[in-house]
């Protein structure tokens, strides 16, 4: 425990319950284990072999999988704790981290709760409470008018006091209709018209409101911690600005391009922040620092430990965790601001189970090859996952977060774009690559960072893509070399003649031929098996001689190619039908001709990802039109929906309201309508 | 083709260099100019070889094969490499059965294609007919060559899979292939008897299986049928119409959907080749047959622990010379010698030999070695046959039968000793001893027939007749009663004989105009194209792959690997 002092505060802590899934619970753990704390892991149905209640001392099932019926449950956690004798509770982030009911909950039944009062998540919680506090507190805040007068000369006015650039917004508008931007005081009264009119026609009214235009926006945030006893520091701040679907993908700390005042003006801004709601514990306050003249702004404050506060960690040499840890047992902060150092720079890129070609959508699916980067002392994986488990649609689809430290910026991004290198994942999409292409993008090498930096480098991000002659011939030999090793798996190669001399034909040679699917085109691939020497050929191209074999290293699936005397060097998988998620092999016709001989007339709609069918909205027998609606399927808080692709008749329905759907299952059955 | 493989580099640091005392010293001077010749003879035959068979690989042409393919089917060879498991070798026999065997008549691979592949996991022997080459009719070859493939299954334990497409018996040849003991009856015959045996028998019915061909999946255990391809009935629509005036389509007649859902005769339904090719394999895989890989296991307990270490080897040691030199060492040229420990040096495990009676009957080399880490007996020769070289050979394969130890000839022999000399020594009752053991020595017993194999010891080598599981020839080797010289001569001396007795003369240009037709006969009928040809053996191989070959071949044969051994009476 970690209390020495005698005090009312001082709540010494020997085992906590971690109300929490995934890295952060894992991530917990360690901690705890370091500082010799036991740990309860709570699970729901689909976690019950997961990561977390492996590692953890005890662990107990909390529901079924959907979150609000396991790990939102507020009461049955908190009786968890009891009965298992935990004296505190470790939220991560996300679940109940920052719920003020179950803070208060635990307040009320003597559980401590790692996180500030209730009273501050609330204060936070509410934009527009949050806003006024900060501002009496002398934090800087986005300037805007949301007031009822309407006039001229009221608009006018206030757009002074706010200042330039102005965006002025409907009040009832979305979608960008009835918005403008007045760059300057002159283009004031122009552009006001300009919305009121776009406004009115739209919606029927003409209100607007005023705010400041941040023209390119960072996101920079600060961590803080304070302790019972009225004290704050900060650890300094993060770069989060890189964001898909307003989600974080990239974090930096610290914040690139910032002056050694500026540094200190937003820290010292966010302990005021903190002191002013009282705040305990682990905190970010977020702000809006403006690219262009660095004008930073108070937007809000998350009460939880962050996703991304390992790179705080390692640009900094602490443990957040065990600053939680200690701080909620009633010790006082383990560093006075002074001796909060920094060295470095670090980064931290999250790897997600997701398409970014496909606008990011979000995947689930069986992780069936899982490698990582070597962990190190400047490398680190945070993951609650290992090869075999799944990514459950039910749950957050992020896999591991990657941390990596340099002595510099150029050192950290270098060795970020190597370990993501060094990470092979197969069984379902992941956003390895884009991360790789993000982070080798020029501008993000020169830290151009913004809020809108993917849609702006949009078509440098995701160029065309150009499959060559050689990755189809890698794809190949990466087959080949998989299917001598399945044929011989059981044997001992070199006792037996068979393994010895594969694809063997007497006096002549073996030419086999492969067809392999990628961005929509069919390769075909030839390879002539000559001994242990190969020759392959790609759509009727130049035989090239090829040898292949596998790189005995940790790294189970290496594979070092030397086609035409070039040497490659490159991690393949192969699972079912697809190679490293990007070629497909064809599959035998009568796998599909099968149907047919079952009696399965008409066609079928799939279900295009992993999800949950959350609406039906037709039923057997009835007659659609083509395009017409017919269910939605629910994939992490993304709605897809399944349309008629031709004017039919509704045979069956593959599932009922709620029901899990895999990759591929038949949701819909339909006749076609003859015409 | 089979490449020799990458040198595998000995593993195990030996202590002792007396481990190498039994690798067996090479001294080809590769620089000679016999060398050279040799090599480059030996290659133009080898070229000679791999354009025979990619002229067989060709079927029935290339119409035939658009007409096959058009309806959906697959080639004969591409079924046998969808069987077979991804990677496996196939051990294909007699691919140049039929060469030149009929005439204009292009009968390829004898129109059909048998070898030893793996199907999952186990060895299976495939027989699939080429329906390209004369619609897969049964020519008096096609009959020899499927009774030699049941008959290696037999003697092998492999289980059968019959790719069938065939019209049956070729009716202008019907008297060759119809009523003999070893004609198309005993295809049939062989299958109950395996079946009897516990060999598992496997049909796929890919195509025509009219008359004769309709028992082929009715009398195996399991057989598939492809819809809209395969086809099974005593008498086609033709015939049917002809005795009954009955008319049916062939599919209505015996389709897959009759003989799977009314008749009964096929037991799984496939929607098209590679579908049935797939059925195939779960079938195999349902076998319940001991693991193959038992190998292993027989390995732990063969004599493979030697004398510098306690544990096995860990790699297979491959020999310590180049294969591809036996091709400079051979040559065509058969009159001229080279010790057969060159080429036993090219085959097995480390080039190492143990030689068995080294100093006794020089011109028979005998020995023990590995292959692929299984210990064997070999059998070479280095010259013409005395009594002495009979009589050790005679008592190594005892050696070897007692052992269980498989025996590999390397024949390459003239014949045994003749004159005066010899017969009074016995070379007869000597010869007759190594004879016997080669007939009855029950172990698995391979040749190859690497230089020439003329007269008796042809015999006592192991030829056709003393059933080796499997027999192969090298391009260079050539094989008849004796030489064509020889014949000629003996000829020409008896009929001299004959004139002198009737008083005439005989001139030397009446001797020529005699011998010269003998030459040419023997010069034709002892080539080795002839003989596979007619299936006196089992195939030409290149003598680069001769280990591999015998490798797979070893490999199969130990799925049975043989009874106790009861010599007959050894004349003393």
């Amino acid at each position: 425990c970690f209390a020495t002092e005698a005090s009312p505060k001082v709540r010494p802590i020997s085992k906590i319950l971690i109300s929490n899934r995934g890295e952060i619970a894992c991530r917990v753990i360690r901690t705890a284990r370091k500082l010799g704390v036991r740990t309860v892991a709570v699970f729901s149905d689909p976690d019950e072999k997961s990561m977390h209640t492996q590692l953890t001392d005890e662990a107990y099932r909390v529901g079924e999988a959907a979150s609000s019926a396991s790990y939102l449950r507020g009461e049955r956690i908190l009786d968890i704790a009891k009965r298992s004798g935990a004296q505190a509770i470790h939220p991560g982030y996300g679940f109940l981290s920052e719920s003020v009911e179950f803070a208060e909950l635990c307040q009320r039944e003597g559980i401590i709760f790692m996180g500030p009062p209730s009273s501050a998540i609330r204060d936070m919680g509410i934009k527009s409470t949050s806003k006024a506090i900060m501002a009496a507190a002398g934090v800087p805040i986005i300037n805007g008018y949301h007031g009822d007068d309407q006039s001229d000369e009221c608009l006018q006015r206030e757009a002074d006091i706010i200042g330039f650039p102005l965006m002025i917004k409907a009040v009832r508008g979305g979608g960008g209709k009835g918005m403008r931007i007045a760059e300057k005081p002159d283009d004031f009264l122009t552009a006001l018209n300009s919305a009121r009119t776009e406004s009115e026609k739209s919606f029927g009214d003409s209100s607007v409101l005023l705010e400041r235009y941040v023209r390119s926006p960072r996101h920079v945030e600060v961590q803080v911690f304070a302790d019972h006893y009225g004290d704050a520091v900060y650890l300094w701040e993060r770069d989060c600005s890189v964001q898909r679907r307003h989600q974080k993908i990239i974090e930096e700390a610290p914040a690139p391009g910032l002056s050694e005042d500026l540094r200190r003006e937003l820290g010292e801004a966010a302990v005021r922040a903190a002191k002013a709601v009282g705040y305990v514990g682990a905190g970010t306050v977020e702000f809006i620092l403006d690219k262009e003249d660095l004008s930073f702004h108070f937007m809000e404050m998350n009460t939880r430990l962050q996703v991304e506060h390992p790179i705080t960690e390692m640009i900094t040499g602490t443990d957040l965790v065990e600053w939680q840890i200690r701080i909620a047992a009633g010790e006082p902060l383990p560093l006075k601001q002074s001796e909060i150092t920094r060295r470095g720079h670090a980064f931290e890129a999250r790897i997600y189970a997701e398409n970014p070609r496909g606008g990011f959508l979000p995947g689930a699916g069986p992780l069936r090859y899982l490698s990582t980067p070597q962990p190190s002392n400047n490398v680190r994986v945070e993951t609650g996952v290992r090869e075999g488990d799944e990514v459950s649609v039910h749950y957050d689809p992020m896999i591991a977060k990657l941390v990596v430290w340099g002595e510099n910026r150029t050192q950290a991004l270098n060795s970020l774009v190597a370990r993501l290198g060094e990470y092979h994942i197969s069984g379902l999409d992941t956003n390895i690559n884009f991360l790789i292409d993000l982070a080798s993008h020029p501008e993000f090498q020169l830290a151009n960072v913004h809020t809108g930096f993917i849609d702006e480098q949009f078509d440098t991000l995701f160029p065309p893509i150009v499959i060559s002659p050689q990755q189809v011939s890698q794809a190949a030999l990466a087959l080949v070399l998989n299917e001598l090793q399945a044929a011989f798996r059981n044997g001992n190669k070199d006792f037996d003649p068979f393994a010895a001399t594969p694809n063997a034909r007497l006096n002549y040679s073996l030419v086999r031929r492969y067809h392999l699917k990628a961005n929509e085109k069919v390769y075909s691939v030839a390879v002539k098996f000559d001994g242990e020497d190969m020759q392959i050929q790609v759509d009727n191209g130049d035989w090239q001689v090829a040898k292949v074999e596998r790189v005995q290293d940790e790294s189970r699936l290496k594979i070092r190619a030397n086609i035409n005397s070039n040497i490659t060097t490159y991690n393949a998988s192969i699972h079912g039908t697809k190679w490293q998620g990007r070629f497909e092999v064809g599959q035998p016709k009568f796998l599909s001709a099968q149907g047919d001989q079952m009696g399965a007339v008409g066609s079928r709609i799939v279900a295009p990802m992993p999800g949950i069918l959350e609406k039906v909205l037709v039923k057997p027998g009835d007659q659609v039109k083509k395009g017409e609606n017919l269910a939605v399927l629910i994939a992490m808080k993304m709605e897809h929906i399944l349309k008629a692709p031709k004017d039919a008749i509704i045979k069956s329905i593959g599932g009922a309201e709620g029901d899990n759907v895999a990759k591929g299952a038949a949701v819909i059955t339909f006749e076609e309508v003859e015409k | 083709l089979f490449r020799s493989s990458s040198r595998v580099l000995c593993s195990q640091v030996r202590l002792l260099h007396v481990g190498d005392a039994n690798v067996l010293p090479s001294e080809v001077d590769k620089q000679s100019a016999e060398y050279k010749e040799n090599a480059s003879e030996m290659a133009r035959l080898v070229g000679d070889l791999r354009n025979f068979t990619s002229q067989v690989l060709k079927g029935g042409g290339q119409k035939a094969i658009e007409r096959h393919t058009s309806r959906g089917k697959l080639l004969a060879r591409e079924r046998i490499n969808l069987l077979l498991d991804k990677g496996s070798p196939f051990l294909e026999l007699s691919a140049l059965a039929g060469h030149e065997l009929y005439g204009e008549e292009v009968v390829n691979s004898g129109g059909i294609v048998t070898g030893v592949g793996r199907v999952c996991g186990t060895e299976c022997l495939v027989v699939a007919n080429d329906a390209t080459v004369k619609g897969g009719s049964y020519y008096p070859i096609t009959v020899k060559k499927h009774l030699r493939a049941q008959e290696i299954a037999q003697e092998n334990r492999l289980p059968c899979i019959y790719l069938v497409d065939s019209g049956g018996a070729n009716l202008p040849r019907q008297a060759e292939v119809f009523p003999d003991k070893l004609h198309f009856g005993r295809i049939f015959y062989n299958q109950a008897n395996m079946s009897a045996q516990g060999i598992p028998q496997i049909a796929v019915v890919m195509g025509s299986c009219t008359a004769g061909g309709a028992y082929v999946p009715a009398m195996a255990d399991e057989s598939i049928i492809v819809k809209k391809q395969g086809t099974i009935f005593l008498a086609g629509p033709p015939l049917v119409k002809a005795a009954t005036g009955e008319e049916v389509s062939a599919e209505d007649l015996g389709g897959a959907d009759l003989h799977c859902k009314t008749s009964g005769v096929t037991d799984h339904y496939a929607v098209d080749d590679e579908h049935a090719l797939y059925l195939a394999r779960q079938i195999v895989s349902n076998l319940n047959l001991p693991a193959t890989n038992s190998y292993n296991d027989q390995l732990m307990h063969s004599s493979q622990v030697n004398f510098q270490s306690a544990t096995p080897p860990s790699a297979v040691e491959e020999p310590r010379y180049d294969a591809q030199e036996l091709y400079g060492i051979v040559g065509p040229n058969l009159t001229k010698s080279f010790d057969v420990r060159e080429v036993i040096a090219r085959i097995v495990d480390g080039s190492r030999f143990t030689e068995f009676k080294k100093l006794y009957g020089e011109t028979l080399v005998c020995g023990f070695a590995k292959l692929y880490g299984h210990t064997v007996g070999i059998v070479g020769n280095n010259g013409v046959l005395f009594s002495e070289s009979a009589l050790k050979g005679a008592h190594f394969i005892q050696l070897c039968a007692q052992r269980k130890i498989p025996l590999v000839f390397l024949q390459n022999i003239t014949g045994f000793m003749v004159g005066r000399d010899a017969e009074a020594n016995g070379i007869a009752k000597n010869g007759a001893k190594m004879v016997t053991a080669v007939a009855c020595a029950n172990v698995p017993k391979f040749t190859v027939i690497i230089g020439g194999s003329y007269g008796a010891g042809n015999y006592g080598m192991c030829g056709r007749a003393y059933s080796p599981r499997f027999l192969y020839m090298w391009p260079n080797s050539r094989i008849s009663v004796m030489g064509g010289t020889q014949a000629a001569n003996v000829m020409a001396q008896i009929t001299e004989d004959q004139r002198k007795r009737a008083g005439k003369e005989f001139s030397e240009e009446e001797a020529q105009k005699l011998k010269a037709p003998i030459v040419e006969m023997f010069e034709a009928e002892g080539s080795p194209y002839y003989s596979t040809a007619r299936l006196w053996d089992d195939g030409i191989i290149d003598p680069a792959n001769t280990r591999q070959i015998l490798g797979l071949s070893l490999k199969a044969a130990l799925n049975n690997v043989g009874q106790e051994t009861k010599f007959g009476v050894f004349r003393m």
